[in-house]
């Protein structure tokens, strides 16, 4: 069974077409998902700019996470559980998303960024706790921290729209080897051949 | 007076025609407008989380504000620069939605009281010898930001 088979299974489900078809529910759930996201994002830049000695540079760094980091994984574990109902509403279009998959791919460096921050870069935080500028690669990580969750918001944000959906054709090849498209696009040919 | 000949006009200027031609404008500038208000809310928290006796309780008020002043305010230029384009595009459905006129008027009073009496009580500490009314300050600029946010999402909804 194939991906594209599941999802399209998963998105036949009762539960799956319910919600997706629900008055109120859906609605709830994405506000939910965006409410949060601005939460998080506000708290991880409040972070990210003391890393980069832009804001708060006389407050330690480890005061900043003691006090923001409870508020960033509150708000990140919401934003998982509500962005997964929103997949799970809509599984096989947004797995198809070019977006949806720009997006999974960010998330995915931006795990890497806050692993090797939490691995190589916090253990000497004694050096620089206090320093109102800290070094060059505490500065990157804040950097990197702040541009990846600003795309991954940005493209979120896209996945509503459907330029680029497997039932828009025709769409240059990239775009249909990005999205796995190519068995729709040939089901549609043959669609519109009949 | 009704407001209506307003949206009317702004609905009509060339700025508010492009971004409804455009396919990818609305989406573009609407993103902004989020990570807009995210650092906003972030540069907000900073000292609510602090009245709300949650911590930074080793900084004095007025330089936790001080500090986060250029990014309170750097968010808010972004929400309305942001902002104001995605209303001229659409400010027929707005004036007929009733979560636009919340988020107004949540906006609006959020910012007098974040450029009046927010500015006050943070310049000193004497707010936190008060823990039951710098909470209740707390809590009504986040239910008035949280109204922002809520009416925002809801517009498009409606």
């Amino acid at each position: 069974m194939s991906f594209v088979d599941f999802f399209s299974w998963l998105g036949d489900t009762d539960w799956s077409s319910g919600l997706h078809g629900s008055q109120y529910a859906y609605s709830i759930i994405e506000s939910l998902h965006v409410w949060t996201l601005a939460l998080f994002f506000g708290t991880v830049a409040m972070f990210d700019l003391r890393l980069l000695g832009l804001s708060m540079r006389n407050v330690p760094v480890s005061e900043v996470v003691d006090r923001l980091l409870p508020w960033t994984i509150a708000a990140f574990a919401i934003m998982v559980i509500t962005g997964s109902l929103l997949f799970f509403a809509i599984p096989l279009r947004s797995f198809q998303n070019i977006f949806f998959r720009f997006k999974m791919i960010l998330l995915i460096a931006a795990a890497l960024n806050i692993w090797l921050f939490h691995a190589r870069v916090y253990p000497g935080i004694a050096a620089w706790d206090s320093a109102a500028v800290p070094p060059r690669r505490v500065r990157l990580a804040g950097g990197i921290s702040l541009a990846l969750w600003t795309c991954i918001i940005i493209s979120g944000r896209m996945i509503a729209y459907n330029w680029f959906d497997c039932d828009r054709q025709p769409q240059a090849d990239i775009i249909n080897f990005l999205t796995s498209c190519a068995g729709a696009a040939s089901d549609l040919a043959s669609v519109v051949g009949h | 007076m009704s407001l209506l000949p307003f949206f009317d006009w702004c609905y009509a200027t060339p700025l508010a025609e492009t971004i409804r031609d455009s396919s990818w404008m609305f989406p573009v500038i609407e993103a902004v407008h989020l990570l807009g208000f995210g650092l906003t809310l972030g540069a907000v928290l900073m000292i609510e989380l602090r009245l709300l006796g949650f911590g930074f309780d080793r900084q004095p008020l007025d330089k936790l504000a001080a500090n986060t002043q250029p990014w309170l305010l750097g968010g808010i230029a972004v929400m309305f620069a942001s902002g104001i384009p995605l209303f001229m595009s659409e400010s027929m459905k707005a004036y007929y939605s009733f979560a636009f006129w919340i988020k107004m008027a949540s906006l609006v009073l959020v910012l007098v009281y974040t450029f009046t009496l927010r500015r006050r009580i943070t310049r000193t500490d004497s707010i936190l010898e008060r823990p039951r009314l710098s909470r209740a300050m707390a809590v009504m600029s986040l239910t008035l930001w949280f109204g922002v946010a809520w009416g925002g999402r809801w517009i498009g909804f409606s």
